[in-house]
């Protein structure tokens, strides 16, 4: 079954923006007046933080951004109910749910995808979802909700390893730019990353690809664009979002800097 | 299902349905370069030789198995205490260190980082860095950098880098958090010493194999001094649960030996300010390891409290989980108060100040139940050097 994720791909010409944003932030009811904002101003693809305490993956921007959302009183619960029409509003573009698994794991896997297809969510992103764990576990239930799994990808992650990947993926792999958390400046020689962009391209791989980590603005967007179809970023669109009284405004600016 | 061994892990480090690799594909070829190869390391006779060597040379094992008359009269069994605190250090985490540096070497890693919440891991994995020459930066909270000063101070002195963990609690397991975020971020040259049987497999069969010294010479030194090999009763205080890990280890498929861990219950149970992680705790995820964990019902995870700084983890080990959950184990919540009670009678009885981490096993002996014919183990996990500053701040408690 075709989901929005996959339509986005195919039909569109240009290097996509996957924007990333945490759920309930800066305020609790922030969530889908930004989202709103940020598919007006062209974000192509978005990503919706549910906040965890201990987010691993992500540096000190995400997390800070996640305890404010924790401290609004943002939870799974909280977020579907937010996202229960958000289909009439923003028909197409597509919303993944990034997160970790232990507050999935508690609220239920299956419920989890049944909550999240019933919004209308179109992939999920869970850094700390082992592969093995996701095929013997939750393959099926994912594929019975068409929620589609997004996998990382990282400078170290072996070649049959992302193969491997790219046989379980059927909609984006997630290039992680360099070593590093989330909003991590790129300390990695310019030729060493490029390098490896380049060697990922030159698998031929099936699923497109998008670049994310140290994707900050319009110049790092416009060079991760050159190796994949598109980019992710999130911790800039934080940054621009502290402190502001009018979320949705920041988040537009935000990504007309990026695109314009 | 019984098992027929509760050693060990299945080949994806799982002990029942706790353990493990929960981790972001960032750390995916570290730890699987660590899985692939620790267990030919540790095998290796070279590796061994030289592992032997510096426990013997470097650490100064064996170390005593003490039989405390004085306790032993006070409570009615026979105490025997394991003298851990006499490690190079003042505590059993060296043991670990040593190892793990010796594996480091040979994965041809030059950088080590640790995180600390006592301290105790963290000057054991300074003290064999600086051994080693290698680099060494140790992750502390900021809340622990303050209870723990000598300890910041001891690292700093042999060469580490104490860096302060500055976010949610500031302590343990906020360290932890900092510790995988750097590794996450050196994923060539650095190898991570986990303190703990926590974490990712394979670091709680690593560990736990790297502690199970503890227990193998328990049995010769019981042997000897009591004429056989099995105590009735081993006791050992448990945050992550190391300690506990090597004291049990050559006991785990020896049914007639009861094994009592120890947990901090803080201000007590319900009161909101608790480690005690078998009776609070829920199976869920945290530091990459499926295990019991302090959480909110929508998986967060707590803050826990203890006055010692050691067993404030909001977990404990997959291996532990496992233990409690087949009731192999059985798990004794102690408040900081009577531990801190426990320090003056040690102390006093046996001219011994333990470490507030050991006190919590200490202070569990009046529960056993053990008979004047019994032989109790406790695990004297670590020296109370480090704690002086609470000790002189409760002294009224402790008087």
């Amino acid at each position: 079954m075709n989901n929005r994720i996959q339509q986005a791909f195919q039909k569109q010409g240009k290097k996509l923006l996957n924007v990333y944003f945490t759920a309930g932030y800066p305020r609790l009811h922030d969530t889908v007046p930004v989202l709103k904002a940020l598919t007006t101003a062209g974000a192509d693809l978005i990503e919706i933080g549910m906040p965890f305490s201990d987010p691993l993956a992500d540096g000190p921007v995400i997390q800070q951004s996640s305890t404010v959302a924790l401290q609004n009183g943002m939870n799974m619960r909280v977020l579907f109910t937010q996202l229960k029409d958000i289909r009439n509003e923003v028909p197409e573009t597509p919303i993944l749910l990034m997160g970790y698994l232990n507050p999935v794991m508690q609220f239920g896997v299956e419920n989890f995808c049944r909550e999240a297809a019933a919004a209308g969510v179109d992939g999920v992103i869970l850094p700390d979802l082992p592969l093995d764990d996701y095929v013997a576990e939750y393959q099926e239930i994912f594929r019975r909700y068409n929620l589609k799994p997004v996998f990382l990808i990282t400078p170290q992650t072996a070649p049959s390893r992302i193969r491997r990947i790219d046989e379980l993926t059927d909609s984006f792999l997630y290039l992680v730019s360099g070593p590093g958390t989330t909003g991590g400046a790129n300390t990695q020689a310019e030729g060493v990353q490029d390098a490896y962009f380049q060697r990922i391209e030159d698998m031929q791989l099936r699923n497109p690809r998008l670049i994310g980590f140290g994707i900050a603005d319009k110049a790092s967007f416009q060079h991760a664009c050159q190796y994949a179809e598109g980019a992710i970023i999130g911790s800039a669109l934080i940054k621009a979002l502290d402190g502001t009284d009018d979320a949705p405004a920041a988040a537009a600016k935000f990504v007309s800097s990026v695109l314009n | 299902m019984t098992p027929t061994t509760y050693k060990e892990p299945t080949a994806r480090g799982y002990y029942g349905q706790f353990g493990g690799a929960f981790i972001p594909e960032m750390l995916y070829p570290n730890v699987e370069e660590l899985r692939d190869n620790y267990l030919t390391i540790l095998a290796d006779p070279e590796f061994q030789r030289e592992y032997q060597q510096l426990l013997r040379d470097f650490v100064g094992r064996p170390t005593p198995l003490f039989e405390a008359k004085r306790l032993s009269k006070k409570y009615n069994t026979r105490i025997f205490l394991k003298r851990e605190d006499l490690c190079h250090t003042g505590a059993h985490k060296v043991n670990n260190t040593v190892g793990q540096i010796l594996l480091a070497q040979r994965l041809g890693k030059t950088r080590i980082i640790a995180e600390t919440g006592a301290g105790q891991h963290g000057v054991a994995t300074a003290t064999v860095c600086a051994l080693m020459g290698m680099e060494c930066i140790v992750y502390m909270g900021s809340v622990d950098m303050e209870r723990q000063r000598p300890n910041v101070e001891r690292m700093r002195l042999l060469g580490a880098e104490v860096r302060p963990a500055t976010s949610g609690s500031q302590t343990l397991k906020d360290a932890t958090n900092e510790a995988i975020r750097d590794w996450i971020s050196n994923p060539v040259d650095t190898h991570y010493i986990i303190g703990s049987v926590v974490g990712p497999h394979p670091y709680p069969d690593l560990v736990a194999r790297l502690q199970a010294i503890i227990s193998e010479e328990m049995r010769k030194q019981l042997l000897e001094k009591t004429g056989s090999e099995l105590p009735q009763y081993v006791v050992a205080c448990v945050g992550g649960g190391s300690n506990a890990a090597g004291a049990f280890y050559h006991f785990l498929d020896e049914p007639s030996v009861q094994l009592i861990a120890v947990e901090a219950a803080g201000h007590g149970i319900t009161s909101g300010h608790s480690a005690a992680t078998s009776v609070l705790g829920k199976p869920g995820i945290i530091h990459g390891s499926r295990t019991l964990l302090m959480q909110d019902e929508d998986g967060q995870i707590t803050e826990p409290y203890s006055l010692s700084a050691g067993l404030d983890y909001p977990g404990i080990g997959p291996l532990h989980a496992y233990l409690a959950a087949e009731g192999r184990a059985r798990f004794i919540s102690i408040e900081d108060e009577p531990a801190l009670r426990a320090v003056a009678e040690c102390s006093r009885l046996e001219g011994i100040i333990p470490a507030l981490e050991t006190a919590h096993a200490l202070a569990a002996l009046g529960q056993l139940g053990a008979g004047p014919d019994d032989v109790v183990v406790i695990n004297l996990s670590g020296r109370g050097d480090k704690d002086l500053e609470t000790y002189m701040k409760y002294a009224d408690t402790i008087k």
